[in-house]
């Protein structure tokens, strides 16, 4: 158990677009640092550590954490980085929520970036997968879900129209989110007529390559509330890999949010997800995720994830909406994007969410994924954990 | 400042080769394929898995796999896609051969899937559950290159 409560207590993010060549990473990083501690009305000096990440070959420069300094704010301050491709934004929110629960670091500022307008996205995943058994028919991150696609429709009936839904509903959503870097709606037809990239994915199923960054600062129950009058506590955090080569994948269900979703629930008392949770910000990289991985999450039985989303449940205005922000399929700057999930899902708690907001937000969860197939999963509450 | 003042400096055309060992298990998969046209997988003493490609510990384990198997050569599509974005592989510099089968593919007796290549075949069309057998390179040089593809049989 943590040693210390802690809650996120300001977020920050870039106007995320598909290329920036007006700034380096540096000065990406500076922009969202900069919101985060405006946010929180606190200052550089007021930090006391620094967790920074993104995907290393995508840019192909190394050490982030050297190099950013300047705009990072962590001249001189303890500072390390964590990657973990596409779940570093959410591996560093976890490893963030670590340093402050442990009661060594009372404000840590956490910041996950990526400008995937700097080289090849499908070359640059491929670094992250087996040169022997993976690389012969690998396709970036978009066959391999395509072939979890491919078996949760066989198995189930669902066609690719149902997958639609998903992607109409998170692009009308990304309308209200200033932020995201797609923000136009689509129809049904739209999303089926488009060409068809890896059966059964067509190009609007899937999310944009995506240059941007995000901070958040995470501060201990000691001065949260001084900070922050409505911080976004976090209740728990879980994550789970799952297998050495793609093919040992369970393709069509995904283990890794089926376990790391159970035992988060399990240690924060969650009983009834469906029902507890008022906000998901998925991390959801292509529309059938929108389906099978919320069943994984135990939000719906498996095998009735498409029906719930045709009942409107999901859309603004549903039970349990999902991706308020638009999500990953209208904006996707990697290293940043698993910590956008969070930055968005705190934003619900602390009522901030103008155009997007959620009413009456208490619990809210975020995720990440990796094309490795593995999941991190936290969950968020306006009330202070007694646990 | 206009917009054409936003340098933007590219790296070049340089490359980096990478030396992969391949590993005790890996190379004895390898080399039975390229000797004897045989799949080799390798059972877990714990839970009974068969891993092909065989690995050295079974991860759910955590115990050291020993028995080795000879493991399909024919197997099953367990799921699959068909890949028709064009895109430059980083491995050849080369644009992958678009639009292509790629099988996550079960060798009978084997638990985890083998990625290869199948075959598209209007005749026989690839689909989840269709039996596949590996078309062997003639020359061989013990790489997962030694098998071209794999056909469907039904
Ligand atoms: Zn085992």
């Amino acid at each position: 158990m943590a040693k210390k409560r802690v809650a996120v207590v300001g977020t920050g993010q870039t106007m995320h677009k598909s290329h920036r060549p007006d700034v380096n990473g540096q000065e990406l990083i500076h922009e969202a640092v900069k919101t985060a501690l405006a946010d929180a009305e606190l200052t550089i000096n007021d930090i006391d550590a620094i967790v920074i990440g993104n995907m290393d070959h995508f840019e192909g420069i190394n050490y982030v954490d050297c190099w950013s300094v300047d705009g990072s704010g962590g001249w001189m301050k303890p500072i390390i980085k964590l990657t973990t491709g596409g779940t570093t934004g959410s591996t560093l929110a976890i490893g963030g929520y670590h340093m402050v629960a442990s009661g060594l670091f009372e404000k840590v500022l956490i910041i996950g970036w990526e400008k995937n307008s700097e080289s090849d996205t499908t070359g640059a995943i491929t670094t992250a997968f087996d040169p022997i058994w993976d690389r012969l028919v690998f396709a970036g991150a978009i066959a391999g879900l395509a072939a979890e696609g491919m078996a949760y429709m066989t198995e189930f009936g669902i066609t690719d129209k149902d997958a639609a839904r998903v992607s109409v509903r998170d692009r009308k959503h990304a309308c209200n989110n200033p932020y995201a870097q797609l923000r136009q709606e689509v129809t049904l037809e739209e999303v089926l007529a488009s060409p068809m990239l890896s059966d059964p994915i067509h190009l609007l199923d899937v999310c944009p390559r995506t240059d941007g960054a995000c901070a958040v600062i995470m501060a201990s129950e000691d001065v949260a509330q001084k900070i922050c009058p409505t911080p976004a506590w976090v209740w728990g955090t879980a994550n789970r890999h799952t297998y050495t080569y793609v093919g040992d994948l369970n393709l069509g269900e995904i283990d890794s949010m089926k376990y790391a979703a159970a035992e988060l629930w399990k240690k924060t008392g969650i009983t009834e997800p469906r029902k507890q949770i008022d906000v998901i910000e998925l991390y959801q990289p292509y529309s059938f995720a929108g389906i099978i991985w919320i069943e994984a999450m135990g939000i719906i039985p498996r095998g009735k994830g498409a029906e719930y989303i045709w009942s409107g449940a999901t859309d603004m205005g549903g039970e349990l909406p999902i991706n308020p922000s638009g999500g990953v399929i209208a904006c996707n700057p990697i290293g940043a994007t698993g910590l956008i999930r969070c930055a968005e899902a705190c934003t619900q708690i602390m009522g901030k969410g103008g155009a997007r907001q959620v009413p009456d937000v208490n619990l809210a969860v975020s995720t990440g994924f990796g094309g490795c197939f593995w999941t991190d999963i936290l969950l968020y509450g306006k009330q202070k954990p007694d646990f | 400042m206009a917009r054409g003042d936003h340098l933007v400096i590219s790296s070049g055309d340089a490359v980096q080769p990478f030396n992969y060992a391949v590993g005790l298990h890996g190379s004895k998969f390898f080399h039975e394929l390229k000797e004897n046209r045989r799949i080799v997988g390798i059972k877990c003493p714990a839970c009974g898995k068969v891993y092909t490609p065989p690995r050295r510990v079974c991860g759910d384990c955590f115990v050291e796999n020993k028995e080795w198997l000879e493991v399909g050569p024919q197997g099953v599509i367990d799921t699959f896609t068909i890949v028709r974005y064009a895109f430059i592989d980083p491995e050849t510099g080369k644009q992958k051969p678009v639009p292509y089968g790629y099988g996550f593919i079960r060798f009978d007796g084997a638990d985890t899937r083998f990625q290869h290549f199948v075959e598209l075949n209007e005749a026989r069309p690839i689909k989840i559950g269709a039996r596949v057998e590996p078309v062997f390179a003639e020359e061989r040089k013990g790489t997962i290159r030694d098998i071209l593809y794999f056909r469907i049989l039904d």
